[in-house]
């Protein structure tokens, strides 16, 4: 957990052309990260800094002159003397289209602005590929048996709220298989591996083993899945309830970096809290003890300070 | 390499354990030493399964292999170390085979671990209560302290000690002078000189004598010569080993004080309960972790009427008392620490803010702070005094294991609960289950139990009732239970209060036990059940 460096390394740095810009980027840089660093945006939902690109939206893709498809900027690395476009309208088009299937098929209402801005800027209208769809039980869909819709209406990801325990609920309609939150549990973090891809294709899905509920399964409600979740797909069983009653509102809400209360890593917790209530904790992706990431008691085991009108927040929890 | 040595940090350091797993994604070797084969074990390259209490054996068998084989860092010996030669000597009996017969450690393990810790390139070695919660807790750190300099694995970066802190302020506690014989900063308080600037600054008198530490007020309860106590945000009524002598010892105080966010089992016996703010996030100051990090708390909640800051209880208590210490905040408190203690004086909140802490010794404003603290043995010369070799003597656990009491009962945490649950009781984890004694199944077949049976536990201190669990990965003769649910299975009832004469730790390690079967309904029925 030290941050000084076992030695300066001297890095050999690449030169390279970003939208007619000369761009110096360090050797093993991904063109996202030089891009980024003469100020050039590239819209990204799959990719965060902590984990392993996985190149599965799409949504960065950028055009490199010489090469025959379209590149995920957030996992190519820079070349000496690649020419790069990352605004050309076969970019365009081709985030624009991206961006429709995933709105025409997931519900997006509770992603960032940052993603209903990037629907705006490439003129994505999902609206025409029809009405969304009420999708079948998508949990025993096979690989291989997708079913069409309706014509007029657009496939969709649709089905119920997973509410299986106390501390988060699994909403997926809501998720774009970006993949993140597989990365969190498995090799980029938690190494826990209680959920990974099922189905393939349309009928591709976020799963624990044997779509078991999650208290059956090999979850440690380490919550790290949640921290790195771009839509709200994944979400604190508190949040879920108050948005549910119509009580969320993030405007009232402050966020205050303290330390953790429980054992001497010394983890940041960011406390999320609305009415003098904490409604979900977060930690800061770049902090250098977390990166972002906490155990069960960080990030959920903050209820006792809300439970001293009985005198007492010991004993044991109902179940 | 890194070695867990009486850690599950997987469970018990989870954030840290991630930081591990990232070694070994990158290449490291990871070693676990405990008794149980727990979930951190599973991650290990070679998990050494020792007998509880059995540390020092190891340690110094693995010292003597790593100097017969020759891999002792002689260089780093001779230049940065003293007291070698008693510790060769020391450690000369204990060859593999003896070792292999005290820890049930075989000794072909026992070899390669000794080779691959003196061959590493960088080594950490990390350990928790599983070497601290014994008679003999000090020594058994030394022993490890021996291992790091005999091979150099000490203050170079990626090469070190690390023992991982329990409480997110364990460490920033001892470190503001609230242990027995320190002043803030590591200052001693029987040291005149260094006591001298912390007078002036106080305009008292300091006593020159080091104060009790918890284990030694139980026992001055114990004679009478401790009457009256002030216990700030801590459950011992819960927490002590032995604990109905520990409840007696408190009932009987002329005065129990108890500042805290709760009304414990231990604020339930005082003559007065100041209730405090919870420290972490309804109101302002610092902690430090494991790393020596300090690091800002920040009130982000109103605390409850009634509840008030510590600072103020005590500037409040100081004022009737008759002293005024007027109205300080958080900030000003720090930075009188920083005016008097030289590992602090160069963090100032600003700085503390922008650089998301400082690690301690950070003498002054343009100091960046010692992630490294040792480095001083790779100074040439050496800086200050060279570090001493200990030596010392396998000594087995107090609680002796006999015909009457054949059981070995350990205890440790969960991942989901802390302590004595005060805190962890009060969210829905899906992974709380309530107390159990787990043992191996093949003992349950031995002794006739079965799993989820409710069996009678008895020690030497006293008795009590838990379902029994059968878990595999403990050994055969071992058994393990927590002590996060006092309230309705008071684990520490079970265990000794036999503490180390330095540290003042209790053996919660290392408890004898026996498990009886309770009377059967047909027992009840025809009038088996006794007294």
């Amino acid at each position: 957990m030290s941050v000084a460096p076992l030695r300066l390394v001297s890095r050999r740095t690449v030169e390279l052309t970003i939208d007619g810009q000369s761009v110096r980027a360090p050797e093993g840089a991904t063109i996202l990260q030089a891009a980024q660093s003469v100020g050039i945006a590239t819209p990204t939902l799959c990719y965060l800094e902590t984990l392993t690109p996985v190149n599965a939206c799409r949504v960065c893709v950028v055009e490199v002159e010489g090469s025959r498809v379209l590149v995920p900027a957030c996992a190519r690395k820079v070349e000496p003397n690649m020419v790069v476009h990352t605004n050309s309208a076969r970019v365009r088009h081709s985030r624009r289209m991206v961006l429709e299937l995933l709105a025409s098929s997931v519900d997006l209402s509770y992603a960032p602005a940052e993603v209903q801005g990037y629907l705006a800027e490439y003129g994505a209208q999902p609206e025409r590929y029809g009405q969304p769809a009420a999708a079948p039980d998508r949990d025993h869909a096979h690989a291989g048996h997708h079913t069409p819709v309706a014509d007029g209406y657009a496939a969709t990801v649709a089905q119920p709220v997973k509410v299986d325990n106390d501390l988060y609920v699994r909403d997926y309609a809501r998720c774009i298989l970006c993949y993140k939150c597989v990365e969190a549990c498995g090799v980029d973090a938690q190494n826990t591996f209680a959920i990974a891809v099922a189905g393939r294709g349309f009928e591709a899905r976020i799963s624990t083993e044997f779509n078991h509920i999650l208290p059956d399964s090999a979850c440690v409600y380490c919550g790290n899945c949640i921290g790195v979740c771009p839509t709200g797909a994944l979400m604190f069983k508190s949040e879920h309830d108050m948005r549910a009653a119509g009580a969320w509102d993030e405007s009232r809400q402050t966020r205050t970096d303290t330390i953790c209360p429980y054992c001497g890593v010394g983890c940041t917790l960011q406390l999320h809290v609305q009415d003098n209530r904490i409604v979900k904790v977060t930690s800061p992706q770049d902090n250098d003890v977390t990166s972002g990431h906490l155990c069960v008691k960080g990030r959920f085991g903050w209820q006792f300070v809300q439970n001293r009108g009985d005198g007492r927040g010991g004993g044991v929890a109902a179940p | 390499m890194v070695i867990l040595w009486g850690s599950n940090a997987r469970e018990t350091h989870p954030i840290f354990f991630l930081h591990v797993l990232k070694a070994l994604r990158n290449g490291a070797r990871l070693y676990v030493i405990d008794p149980r084969r727990t979930s951190s074990a599973q991650w290990a390259d070679r998990w050494l399964g020792l007998d509880v209490g059995s540390d020092i054996a190891l340690a110094n068998a693995i010292g003597r292999e790593i100097i017969a084989a020759g891999l002792a860092n002689e260089e780093f010996i001779s230049r940065a170390t003293t007291d070698f030669e008693a510790y060769k000597a020391c450690v000369e009996p204990y060859t593999l085979e003896y070792a292999e017969r005290e820890t049930g450690v075989p000794a072909e393990a026992i070899r390669e671990l000794a080779h691959a810790y003196a061959r590493a390139d960088r080594a950490q070695l990390c350990w928790t209560l599983g070497i601290t919660e014994h008679h003999n807790a000090v020594d058994n750190v030394l022993a490890l302290i021996n291992l790091s300099l005999l091979t150099g694995h000490v203050g170079r970066y990626g090469s070190g000690l690390n023992p991982l802190r329990g409480q997110n302020n364990v460490q920033g506690g001892g470190d503001m002078g609230a242990i027995p014989n320190k002043l803030p900063g590591g200052n001693d308080v029987e040291d005149d000189a260094a006591r001298r600037p912390f007078e002036e600054a106080w305009g008292v008198k300091i006593p020159p004598k080091r104060g009790m530490h918890l284990s030694q007020m139980f026992h001055a309860m114990e004679t009478g010569d401790l009457n009256a106590l002030y216990v700030i945000g801590e459950n011992p009524a819960q927490s002590e080993a032995d604990m109905e002598k520990a409840l007696r010892l408190l009932s009987g105080l002329e005065c129990l004080v108890v500042q805290d966010m709760f009304l414990t089992k231990t604020a339930e016996l005082a003559t007065v309960v100041l209730p405090a703010t919870a420290a972490w996030c309804e109101s302002e100051g610092t902690v430090t972790s494991s790393e020596r990090r300090v690091q800002r708390c920040r009130k982000a909640l109103d605390p409850p009427e009634g509840a008030r800051d510590d600072i103020e209880i005590l500037c409040e208590l100081a004022r009737l008392l008759g002293r005024n210490w007027g109205e300080p905040t958080a900030e000003q408190v720090w930075d009188e620490l920083r005016s008097l203690s030289d590992w602090h004086r160069g963090m100032s909140y600003p700085r503390l803010e922008a650089l998301h802490g400082l690690h301690w010794p950070c003498p002054s404003e343009d100091h960046p702070g010692s992630p490294l603290l040792h480095d001083r043995l790779w100074q040439d010369p050496v800086g200050g005094r060279p570090a001493p070799f200990s030596v010392v003597e396998h000594d087995p656990p107090v609680d002796k294991l006999t015909d009457e009491f054949p059981i070995r009962l350990t205890t440790g945490r969960r991942l989901e609960s802390f302590n004595t649950g005060v805190q962890t009781g009060g969210f829905r984890s899906p992974l709380h289950r309530s107390e159990s004694l787990d043992i191996h199944p093949s003992d349950g077949a031995r002794w006739n139990v079965a799993d989820g049976e409710v069996v009678r536990i008895v020690s030497r201190r006293g008795a009590i009732e838990a379902p029994v669990r059968y878990d595999p990965t403990l050994r055969p003769g071992l058994t393990f239970m927590t002590f996060h649910f006092q309230d309705e299975i008071a684990t520490n009832i079970l265990t000794i209060d036999a503490t180390d004469p330095k540290s003042g730790t209790a053996e919660f390690k290392a408890a004898a036990i026996r498990v009886e079967k309770l009377p059967g309904p047909a027992d009840i029925a025809a009038g088996g059940l006794g007294d």
